[in-house]
């Protein structure tokens, strides 16, 4: 047993948090940089953040992650960073020569106080930024929130190369949230289906699921182009997917430049989705076409033809806020139960939410924000499940308890595929069925005596 | 673009390095130009090399920090030690299971400890870093003891807790008086501390030294007791050294610190020889340990067939013991028939061909063996966190320029242990050794003198240095860690991970040899690399429809 340390018995910590379902806001910050076309993230701390981040953000992806570091050494974390950013810009036009910089900060600079929007004012007086480049901030305190909270952070930050030119470019801005390249393609693609022109920051897709080609592009030719993150003053309207991770950015531009914004979950499984495709159509006044209509179809098609094998299973779930609560819709929706669900970000309203979600389930639910994985294996060897569905961390209480198991969520380090197959829209939806069925079904068959064992399923 | 590989190599090194530092502004290429050297077979040495310096902020570089060298290098094989990490949530995160250490649970089977499986964190939230952190580290430390019962807990600073002067030490002490029997300490090894892993691996040897090292006085049983050192078990590496030592006949009291326990570190004082793996991490234990323990250590290596059988010589060699040196030599002859039919194997497919290595502190310069094995040439390579001695070798270590970045790291002052201290061989004993040539105490060549004329040895590569030299020197096979794995591949020229090995390993002794040069065979030899371009790109684009018609 992996985690054989693990008691049965549930005792509260206060201080201790055992293997994490979170992990820190910087994180989040670079991964929405890479959606910015010919931006180059950057780390305003010690090195080994940025190191980490890097790290596990090319496990993920499989593919390069470009980002640079102030470097702090004890002397700049007594006097300030200022010198070492101010150097950084210098360093980063001369050698990477990028379109832009997204400088987040750290545990480290937020603690000694570094003012980003400061050392920027003082390193565009003093000619750092050469004419036409572009230095955009996001204070992103380890110590606060979560990944989440730093990527929607990042986001925002976005919006202040937004610039009104008084005419209204009649495009919808969709924020996608922290999903997968692979989403935001989808994402792109219904709306293209609908005849809705978008502009979509971030923008990871073409970023960081690039071709092998024998040419390396530091900055790939996907992500969200400067000229289109101005434009999105002028847009009609804002989608934002996901309350944690896109609402604070499409507020921004909703009080700055007064261009009106829809909050919805993230469009996994039938229900949400429905609800993003219905926001596309009232927003941009269109019809929707027959091939979506026929993707839906196909979806509910599904959940009937094997709702047999859905029907009241239990599920447990780790993973972020956004996409536990579309997912818990969509589990319930099928007649699946998740009764176990925990987030490491903090926020009184995901417990709410959920609870309201799963108000009318057969079973008991145990949902915890600012839990972790050493409490979600507790509850699942108080009450055991059907699937654990999670990032790869899962992996361990998934062997130890012998649950089948769906990698979904970041980071998923040990399989391929999130880079390349969306599960969001009807399309992904479709997927996410398929995932589960498979797990689901393999486990039947390895589990049925042989008398039991049936070819047709 | 074509691929690179289709191009000619032309350049002789000067070119290469003007190229490397063309783009740089003056102040950037002054510094980096002091850290690539051209490597010339001088007779007393090597040129010097800067090492050990300052990364340049916005120079992309692939150093990590001193938490990651204590925390995630040093500590984090520890197997039945809670790691407690004191900090926001990230950097325990991070080093969560990342590294590919393997872990035996030990004789205990599945009941053994280990916590390996977790990551254990305080978490701290913006009301921690105003009002201080201690009272959550100390009711954390409860916690843990509560759920676990660990034989100890080691508490690990990150960034924010040397800034706001929480008491990481006065409160692992007090909780280790209060707890009784766990055994408490910290490091502080905040990630600023430093300019690379490297101080994070010299605190944490401070502190092992400090609070485990000779804890345990219950002796050891076994002959030619020894203790491995600087050998993290990425892979499995570990395992199949102690298969060897087995088979030789040799006691491995610990592993400093793949699938190590507490108990192995605890009684390390008891070995009569201490042999280093990786210098750059470990050299300091071993130090104190002679110093205090009277324990000599000689500089081993275990990555290349050759250069295990020749370690093995050299443990023998020093226990002067004929049984010994004869079972070593019975277990060479056993295993080398089988190396060397792996080595015919793949010979005519990696023959000639080049690689370039810029990964840890040694290991850039183990992994040279393994590629002579296999009549590979390391064109370019370098460490990430190196120091000048383990480019030049030991010698050069009092002439090394002591900056404010490594003053800041503590030297534990050591003396002779009142009871304990008992030289393991006369002076005269081991100068004799040394005469015969077979053993050389306290010593390591470091890796230029094993690099050819003209090579080019890079200290903290970073990106565009890497991809420059890609471009320009096109190697068969690049070697580094993940963040550049795939910058690499995307030229069309495969990467190894030579940090966590990507999936495969063990490397180590002779079983690991094999699997090596099947490794590099396999990806040199990958079809893939030749998949870069589309029939129709090979042809203008028109042709199509006139060679159609």
């Amino acid at each position: 047993m992996l985690l054989r340390h693990t008691p049965k018995e549930i005792t509260e910590r206060s201080a201790l948090t055992i293997n994490p379902a979170k992990t820190c806001q910087p994180i989040g910050a670079m991964y929405a940089a890479l959606g910015i076309h010919g931006c180059l993230p950057h780390s305003h701390g010690s090195q080994g953040c940025c190191a980490y981040h890097r790290s596990a953000l090319t496990r993920h992806y499989k593919e390069p992650v470009s980002a640079a570091t102030s470097s702090f050494t004890e002397g700049s974390s007594v006097f300030g960073g200022q010198a070492n950013l101010m150097q950084a810009f210098s360093n980063i036009f001369a050698v990477y020569n990028p379109e832009i910089i997204a400088v987040h900060t750290t545990c480290l600079s937020e603690t000694i106080g570094d003012d980003l929007p400061q050392i920027r004012k003082k390193a565009i007086a003093e000619g750092k930024i050469p004419e036409g480049k572009y230095v955009i901030s996001a204070s992103t305190p380890s110590y606060a929130g979560s990944h989440v909270t730093g990527f929607s952070n990042m986001v925002k930050a976005m919006t202040e190369l937004a610039e009104p030119t008084g005419k209204k470019n009649g495009k919808v801005n969709l924020i996608p949230g922290w999903v997968e390249p692979a989403d935001m393609e989808e994402l792109k693609r219904l709306s293209k289906l609908m005849g809705v022109g978008t502009i979509m920051f971030p923008d990871t897709s073409g970023v960081l699921n690039t071709p092998l080609t024998g040419e390396y592009k530091m900055f790939p030719d996907g992500g969200t182009t400067i000229a289109e993150l101005k434009s999105t003053a002028d847009s009609i309207g804002t989608i934002a997917l996901g309350e944690w991770s896109s609402a604070d950015a499409a507020r921004e531009l909703d009080s700055k430049h007064k261009v009106p914004c829809k909050i919805l979950d993230m469009p996994f499984g039938l229900k949400a989705t429905d609800r993003f495709i219905d926001a596309l159509h009232k927003m941009a006044g269109v019809n929707v076409p027959e091939e979506i209509m026929v993707e839906r179809g196909q979806l509910v098609d599904l959940i009937s033809d094997m709702h047999q094998y859905f029907y009241h299973k239990k599920v447990a779930l780790a993973g972020d806020p956004d996409q536990l609560i579309a997912m818990t819709e969509f589990l319930v929706s099928i007649d699946m139960c998740p009764v176990h669900i925990v987030t490491g970000t903090p926020g009184k309203k995901f417990e709410k939410r959920i609870k309201e979600l799963t108000a009318g389930m057969p079973c008991q639910v145990n949902v915890r924000a600012k839990g972790d994985f050493f409490l979600l294996h507790q509850w699942m060897k108080n009450e055991p499940v059907d699937l654990l569905i999670s990032n790869t961390y899962g992996k361990y209480i998934a062997r130890d308890e012998d649950v089948p198991f769906l990698r979904w969520g970041f980071p998923i380090l040990d399989r391929q595929g999130h880079q390349y197959f969306p599960t969001v829209g009807y399309k992904g939806g479709l997927r996410l069925l398929e995932k589960i069925l498979t797990l689901l079904l393999d486990r039947k068959d390895r589990d049925d005596t042989e008398m039991k064992f049936e070819l047709v399923l | 673009m074509t691929a690179v590989k289709n191009r000619k190599a032309q350049l002789g090194p000067a070119e290469v390095k003007a190229e490397l530092l063309a783009k740089y502004p003056p102040k950037v290429a002054r510094k980096r130009s002091k850290q690539i050297m051209i490597n010339e077979a001088l007779e007393n040495g090597t040129p010097e090399i800067t090492a050990n310096v300052r990364t340049i902020p916005g120079i992309i570089t692939m150093r990590g920090c001193t938490y990651a060298g204590c925390k995630g290098v040093i500590m984090g094989p520890t197997r039945d030690i809670v790691n407690l990490v004191h900090g926001p949530i990230g950097c325990s995160f991070y080093a969560w299971l990342t590294r590919r250490n393997q872990t035996d649970p030990g004789p205990e089977g599945p009941d053994g400890e280990n916590f390996m499986t977790y990551a254990f964190s305080t978490d701290m939230q913006e009301q921690d870093i105003i009002f201080g952190g201690e009272k959550k580290l100390a009711a954390a430390i409860q916690e843990a003891y509560d759920l676990f019962h660990p034989k100890s807990i080691a508490v690990f600073a990150t960034c924010p807790v040397g800034l706001i002067g929480d008491d990481i030490h006065t409160v692992s002490r007090q909780m280790k008086e209060k707890l009784g029997d766990c055994n408490v300490y910290a490091f502080s090894c905040e990630g600023y501390k430093g300019v690379s892993q490297s101080a994070g691996h010299h605190i944490a040897n401070n502190q092992v030294f400090r609070h485990i090292v000779g804890a345990d006085d219950r002796p050891v049983e076994g002959k030619y007791k020894i203790s491995l050192l600087g050998e993290y078990n990425i892979g499995g590496d570990g395992f199949e050294i102690d298969r060897i030592f087995k088979k030789c006949g040799i006691t491995n009291i610990a592993t400093f610190s793949g699938n190590s326990t507490y108990k192995q570190f605890a009684t390390a004082h008891q070995a009569d020889l201490n042999a280093v793996m990786c210098h750059r991490s470990i050299n300091y234990v071993a130090d104190m340990m002679e110093t205090k323990f009277g324990i000599p250590w000689i500089k081993v290596n275990f990555i290349g067939a050759k250069a295990t059988a020749k370690s093995l010589r050299k443990i023998a060699a020093y226990f002067e013991d004929k049984e010994l040196i004869d079972r070593v030599e019975a277990v060479i002859a056993e295993e080398m028939p089988e190396v060397e039919a792996a080595v015919k194997e793949i010979l005519p497919r990696t023959e000639g061909k080049t690689a370039m290595m810029f990964v840890g502190g040694s290991r850039a310069h183990h992994y040279n063996e393994l590629f002579k094995e296999m009549g590979m040439k390391t064109i370019s390579a370098g460490y990430e966190f190196g120091h000048r001695d383990d480019y030049e070798g030991r010698r050069v270590i009092p002439t090394i320029e002591v900056d404010a970045d490594s003053r800041n790291i503590e030297e534990i002052e050591v003396e002779a242990d009142a009871t304990r201290f008992k030289p393991r061989k006369t002076a005269e004993a081991m100068q004799a050794l040394e005469a015969a040539g077979t053993v050389k105490f306290k010593d390591y060549e470091g890796l230029a003198p094993d690099m050819d004329a003209g090579t080019l040895i890079i200290d903290d590569l970073n990106q565009h240095e890497a991809e420059t030299l890609v471009k320009l020197l096109k190697p068969d096979i690049f070697c580094a860690g993940i963040k550049e794995k795939f910058s690499i591949q995307k030229l069309g020229i495969p990467m190894k991970q030579l940090h966590s090995y990507d999936s495969g390993g063990p490397y180590a002794g002779f079983k690991g040899a094999i699997n090596f040069y099947q490794e590099i065979d396999r990806l040199v030899n990958s079809k893939v690399w030749s998949y870069m371009k589309a029939p129709w790109q090979e042809n203008p684009q028109l042709s199509g429809a006139y060679v159609w018609e």
